[in-house]
């Protein structure tokens, strides 16, 4: 990845409401209705924590990218089958034609936290923005100290890239915590919301960075518990999720106070929002 | 120096915009308001009629002159030239697993806008701003907004809803204009003239004018100077720290107030100059092969506007009222480094309810003093 911030490859040069488009490599099932598109996209470039719009002729949604930036072949989005536009991105066979704008929005700024020890947290879907920044982590792990991962699934069929999750745990050089706000019988993992996991966080809290993604009550209450060990608000972040039309700061949509969620946001620090984030329908 | 454009002269700058090759659009009676469409020549114009105002108020008046300009704003503003409610931005094509689309080709005509108020030049200047100034730039507005004459006019009438003079933005035209008039009705109906620009001049060089006296320009002036002292006193907005005051009432008592008139209709936002969401709309033939996606006008007081998944963000008309208002006074300053409010009114005047954004900056300000 170069110094600079990367926003839409092309986009400042042709028109900025038309989509590239994009064949299909697949489309992976990772659980009952959330699933991974992944997409040829030689040399698209990105940031972990950024997002693309992705179009299928019923319309286009912002889908965070949740592949490894390093990969420059393929990137992927993980999206979860809930209204018409996601129905039909989810429906996409191999060698299907996607329209694609991006990469948009602020990325998790990952380079200023260098040194510092590294606590990701992740509720549901939050997962799927933050998978680059590990992977990025990893691949830059000597440049961090501890890193933490914990994830929070509503029930063990929700839990998403279990492969990688088990990779992750195999490794020495991240500690990953796993849980689950309702257990079956075949779980024998942690039962309980994410922020019972914190406890299980040691980290030096003169040099520890926060990433947060999730619904935003459970990042609010994980960043409370975040800055009540000790954690600086500044150096927590979240990622946030609002409606976008057009991703380019002109639609108006997106607006949490004076930010636009795509162009500021979507990672923003705590301290930013903090106090907009405690009051209700902003 | 300034000129004079006697009244039997002014229709000129009809003939040699359309000459040059301009549509010419600007104020008109239609439906019983006077809104902005194509003139066809300077007797389109709302000759000897004004408009009364208020609070949830419109109403056509005969004036007992002839003047060309003698009313203010009505409901539309020219953010639908620049921004049209409704714009096709592609069309696709899906045969089998190939996609192709096609942009859209904006060559807009070249539109000369006639009677531009200055709080209307501000507006224009605000939306420039929003379309022009950012990371990207709109293509559809750019297109237009290069392809367009304006012709301003200093008001020397008011309504009661206007507080231009609060917001720093009028009565009198301060820039961003080609050619500048001021209407002189007594002692003889003519026009003080000015120009900015390079076209400005040779459109007047076109227009028979003679050099105006200093007594012209002071007369014509003070007609202006007299206006804005009876607009400050008929409608105001205290400015000072105002986007503190916002950001500070989040968890104020007036929204539910403002909730209980509010119908959340989005006319304010409508007829607002400056407010530029939009939405798009994805349209898909029955097989599924051709779709076109279009832009809208959009509105902070629609449910859908604010929707995810798992519901709308705002669902209260607190909340949506909330918003509008504190965008426009404060995060609209944070964002574009200007007020998005320029006093013209308009939200006052079609609020089918009557609801005063003056009157809600008041109240405001009492609780917030009170606290």
């Amino acid at each position: 990845m170069g110094a600079e911030n990367y926003n839409c490859n092309d986009c400042n040069s042709v028109n900025p409401y038309l989509p590239r488009i994009y064949k299909v490599k697949r489309v992976k099932r990772e659980t009952h209705d959330t699933f991974t598109i992944e997409i040829f996209a030689d040399g698209f470039r990105f940031m972990p924590g950024q997002f693309n719009m992705l179009y299928a002729l019923v319309g286009e949604v912002p889908i965070s990218i949740s592949s490894d930036p390093a990969d420059g072949k393929v990137i992927s989005h993980t999206v979860r089958r809930v209204g018409h536009v996601t129905t039909a991105l989810c429906s996409l066979n191999v060698g299907s034609s996607i329209g694609v704008r991006g990469p948009f929005g602020n990325p998790w700024p990952i380079r200023e936290q260098e040194g510092n020890d590294v606590v990701i947290v992740a509720g549901g879907l939050g997962l799927a923005p933050l998978r680059p920044l590990i992977y990025y982590l990893l691949s830059n792990r000597g440049k961090y100290g501890r890193i933490f991962l914990l994830y929070g699934a509503k029930t063990p069929k929700d839990i998403l890239y279990k492969n990688e999750l088990s990779r992750w745990k195999a490794r020495f050089d991240i500690d990953v915590y796993v849980t689950v706000d309702r257990a079956d019988g075949r779980w024998h993992g942690n039962v309980g919301v994410v922020t019972s996991l914190i406890p299980r966080v040691h980290t030096d809290l003169m040099h520890s960075s926060a990433f947060i993604c999730g619904p935003e009550v459970m990042m609010r209450f994980v960043a409370r518990e975040l800055i009540n060990l000790g954690f600086n608000d500044e150096r927590i972040f979240i990622s946030m999720e609002r409606n976008m039309k057009c991703a380019l700061g002109i639609c108006g949509h997106c607006q949490f106070g004076p930010e636009f969620i795509c162009k500021d946001g979507p990672v923003l620090s705590y301290s930013r929002v903090a106090r907009l984030l405690s009051i209700k329908e902003v | 120096m300034p000129s004079i454009v006697e009244r039997d002269d002014f229709g000129a700058f009809f003939t040699v915009l359309r000459d040059m090759g301009y549509e010419i659009v600007g104020p008109r009676v239609r439906d019983s308001a006077i809104v902005y469409d194509r003139l066809g020549s300077v007797d389109d114009l709302p000759i000897g009629i004004t408009d009364q105002q208020d609070k949830g108020f419109y109403r056509l008046m005969k004036r007992d002159d002839r003047a060309l300009f003698g009313y203010t704003v009505g409901p539309h503003s020219w953010k639908m030239y620049l921004f049209p409610p409704r714009i096709r931005l592609f069309t696709a094509e899906m045969h089998g697993n190939g996609l192709s689309i096609v942009g859209e080709h904006y060559n807009p005509k070249k539109l000369a806008f006639i009677g531009v108020r200055a709080c209307e030049l501000h507006a224009i200047q605000i939306q420039d701003r929003i379309f022009l100034n950012g990371a990207f730039k709109d293509p559809v507005y750019e297109s237009q907004r290069r392809n367009i004459f304006i012709l301003a006019v200093n008001c020397t009438v008011s309504s009661s809803t206007c507080f231009c003079t609060s917001m720093g933005t009028g009565p009198k035209v301060g820039s961003g204009y080609d050619v500048v008039v001021t209407e002189v009705l007594k002692p003889r109906h003519q026009f003080l003239v000015d120009t900015a620009t390079a076209v400005g001049d040779e459109v007047l060089s076109k227009v028979r004018h003679r050099e105006a006296s200093m007594e012209e320009v002071e007369h014509a002036m003070s007609m202006v100077e007299d206006n804005a002292k009876a607009v400050s006193m008929k409608r105001s907005i205290d400015t000072a720290n105002i986007k503190e005051l916002l950001y500070n009432s989040y968890e104020s008592k007036r929204w539910d107030d403002v909730a209980e008139r509010c119908l959340a209709c989005a006319n304010c936002t409508m007829v607002c100059p400056t407010c530029f969401c939009s939405t798009v709309e994805d349209v898909l033939d029955l097989k599924g092969e051709h779709a076109e996606r279009w832009r809208l006008w959009d509105s902070c007081f629609s449910d859908e506007f604010t929707y995810i998944h798992s519901g709308s963000v705002r669902r209260s008309t607190a909340a949506k009222y909330r918003h509008w208002i504190t965008h426009k006074l404060a995060s609209w300053i944070d964002q574009f480094g200007t007020s998005g409010c320029v006093g013209c009114g308009r939200c006052i005047t079609w609020c089918p309810v009557g609801i005063d954004i003056t009157e809600e900056v008041k109240a405001l300000q009492q609780l917030n003093k009170e606290r």
